[in-house]
């Protein structure tokens, strides 16, 4: 017959607990961020079809670009594409400090990234797929965003910029 | 000393492993440093241009023959050399060995062709739309179903010596190989589903279009207990072998290391989305369960860093080491599969700590796809686990072959080399992630690239040339080893550290796979399940393929 239980050494129970107790102070930090301070992360948006997103008139990534919802306050309708030439429609926006901005974008051929720089906004870009963030840019500058999912050869050379006045 | 001995047949069949994963890492080790040089503005490409056309084709061979062929024919190797001499017992059934590991070959030259040709740039991760030659997709599902029939061969010899010996408990390494086989046969499902129902159909032209998102979801299903699949092999050796080899040391746990696995094999499939934290499509409760989930896997690699540690000291305090930590120094460092894994192992300790900042759904933002990954997976899978099994092939390769090891000393200076290189390389590319530089992108010719990283991009290089000579080196030492005219005097003593508990002391229920077995699946079902299947649902076949490299 052989014993049921685990011998655990002394030195071995006070790791484990300790290890318990260092994951559970982990978990919590990520739940505050999840949960009280807001941070987000794409969530189900709309499925689109990528072979018509960028040229169906209906669709707003026919027509890229930066809408204004009220004062201060911007849809952005981006489109990441690698076809003909890696990039990103439009390359540029512009917008004046302290502007809230929910970005919408979608890919129409492969897969991309989009991360704005010294923002928390990093997300994957999908074709069939809209992905959405909403950020408030409180300071003057110039944010690149960049591709961050290799798309084909140009993938090194695709970027635009968030111009911030 | 009498050692089982084992069969000639299984000793060839091992040593044909190491040989296809040896000759894997040195091709696929020969662009590593391509892409590190191109980052500190040494381009190479340059000069390949007539037989490779770009950065990017250099990067697949690298991904796919370091991480996915090294990997996995080294482990397949290994693991069927723990079945066999723990079990001290021959394979079940040889043919059935064999089968499984010509499929793989066969998979490896189907997939290197059109990757070589050009015709399959889409990195080690495949995503669809790139799509690749068809026989890319043929050559990974028979690498997959070749490694699926070497488990089972696995399986039905443990099951042949279960009938032949009731009572007793399995013997620790052949119980942590079979949990490791059986965790790649659950969790490669996803990639096989992946692969058969949407990328090998497509790539044919029997169907227009892919779902992105769902192939997404079913690669990540199999793409992070990949990460353990790799690294349990290494924590086998770290807890059965290496404390023996370092100073006489036994294994201070034997309970504590079977409950572990278990742990892995329960708990390293269910945490995919950890991986699809900013995916859209997903919502973010399955990813926040995932990642809390991702922090109990973490768990029991803790259990194993005491375990091991504890056992290394055992074997140093007996050997007349003391202190907190001067012990370490009473190790057997001149053993160069000593060095090799200790370095290995330390290192390890920052790729865990960069791993649970991976997980964290907050942190994540600010780094993913940086190429603060790279720098975090080049300490696990290319440091905690290749730097582990070039440890184990120190040994192996001789015992194997009968060949003595050709220059110990060198193969010591190799781990060092490795370590200071990987500090070098590593580091600089975590720091990269953090002030933002993209992973998977030649950063020598991206527009965007601010004055400021170019100190760290330096270091990549310099970084990326040590690790060179290091991968050099233990080439060198490999090749004189299998060609050395000396021989071994007797047998190669294999490493086992024996537990410091009787085995019988281990309870029963940790030598029984149903409730274990049973339990995973449940548990994936409850975290993939609603999941998938509203993935599969609304299913849109609506993207055609690229191939816009």
């Amino acid at each position: 017959m052989s014993a049921q239980k685990i011998h655990v050494d002394s030195y071995e129970r006070n790791w484990m607990i300790i290890s318990f107790v260092l994951l559970v102070v982990f978990a919590l930090a990520v739940s505050v961020a999840a949960f009280g301070l807001g941070i987000q992360v794409p969530a189900p948006e709309q499925r689109v079809d990528p072979r018509t997103v960028a040229t169906d008139p209906n669709s707003p990534w026919s027509n890229p670009g930066l809408r204004e919802v009220s004062a201060g306050v911007y849809d952005a309708y981006i489109l990441a594409r690698a076809v003909p030439n890696w990039e990103y429609l439009p390359k540029e926006i512009t917008i004046p400090v302290g502007s809230k901005v929910t970005f919408y974008v979608t890919s129409p051929d492969v897969q991309h990234g989009f991360k704005i720089q010294d923002t928390n906004a990093n997300f994957m870009v999908l074709p069939g797929q809209v992905s959405k963030l909403t950020i408030t840019f409180s300071k003057a500058g110039t944010y690149n965003f960049i591709c961050t999912e290799f798309c084909g050869s140009g993938h090194g050379v695709m970027y635009g910029a968030v111009i911030v006045k | 000393m009498n050692q089982y001995q084992v069969p000639t047949a299984e000793k060839k069949l091992i040593g044909s492993h190491i040989l296809v994963a040896i000759l894997a890492l040195a091709l696929g080790s020969f662009f590593g440093p391509l892409q590190a040089f191109e980052h500190a503005g040494w381009d190479f490409y340059v000069y390949l241009k007539p037989l490779f056309k770009s950065y990017y084709q250099g990067l697949t061979v690298h991904g796919v023959l370091n991480a996915l062929v090294w990997t996995t024919f080294f482990i397949m190797g290994f693991l069927t050399f723990n079945v066999v001499f723990g079990l001290k017992r021959p394979l079940k059934n040889m043919l059935l060995a064999k089968v499984g590991f010509w499929m793989m070959v066969v998979g490896v030259v189907a997939a290197a062709i059109p990757i070589l040709a050009n015709e399959a740039t889409v990195l080690f991760t495949f995503y669809p739309p790139l799509k690749a030659n068809w026989a890319f997709y043929v050559g990974l599902t028979l690498v997959v179903v070749g490694s699926w029939v070497e488990g089972w061969g696995m399986f039905m010899t443990y099951t042949a010596w279960r009938k032949e010996n009731k009572d007793e408990r399995t013997p620790f390494i052949a119980f942590a190989s079979l949990v490791t086989a059986l965790l790649w046969q659950i969790c490669t499902l996803g990639v096989a589903v992946e692969i058969l129902t949407m990328l090998l159909p497509w790539s044919l032209g029997l169907i227009d279009g892919v779902d992105p998102l769902l192939a997404r979801t079913y690669f990540w299903f199999t793409g992070h207990p990949l990460v353990y699949f790799w690294l349990l092999p290494a924590y086998i050796s770290w807890y059965a072998m290496l404390p023996k080899q370092a100073g006489g040391g036994k294994m201070f746990s034997d309970s504590l290391a079977r409950l572990s696995f278990w742990m892995f094999l329960v708990l390293s499939t269910p945490i995919g989305f950890h991986h699809q934290y900013v995916d859209p499509g997903i919502p973010p409760i399955w990813k926040f369960l995932h990642s809390m989930l991702t922090f109990g896997v973490f768990f029991p690699s803790m259990m194993t860093a005491f375990t091991v540690v504890a056992s290394l000291e055992y074997g140093a305090r007996k050997n007349g080491g003391k202190g907190a930590l001067a012990w370490i120094g009473k190790l057997n460092w001149n053993d160069p599969s000593v060095a090799s894994q200790l370095l290995a192992g330390i290192l390890f300790f920052f790729g865990g700590i960069g791993g649970l900042t991976n997980a964290s759904y907050n942190v994540n933002l600010v780094l993913h796809n940086t190429a603060f990954i790279p720098g975090h997976f080049h300490l696990t899978v290319a440091t905690a686990v290749t730097l582990s099994f070039i440890g184990i092939s120190y040994w192996l390769v001789p015992y194997l072959t009968g060949r003595k090891l050709w220059q110990p000393k060198w193969a010591t200076i190799q781990a060092w080399v490795w370590f200071v290189g990987m500090i070098i390389f590593s580091n600089s590319m975590h720091v990269l992630g953090l002030l933002g530089a993209p992973r998977r992108v030649p950063l020598n010719l991206a527009p965007y690239v601010p004055e400021e990283w170019n100190s760290r991009l330096f270091q990549v290089g310099l970084g990326g040339a040590i690790l060179f000579i290091s991968g050099t080196i233990y080439l060198v030492v490999m090749y004189m080893t299998v060609t050395n005219k000396q021989r071994v005097e007797k047998e190669v003593e294999v490493p086992i550290a024996e537990s410091m508990q009787d085995p019988a002391a281990t309870p029963a229920w940790l030598d029984r796979w149903a409730p274990w077995v049973y339990g995973s699946i449940a548990l994936i079902v409850v975290m993939y399940g609603p999941m998938l299947f509203e993935l599969i649902k609304n299913i849109s076949l609506t993207s055609p393929g690229f191939r816009v490299w």
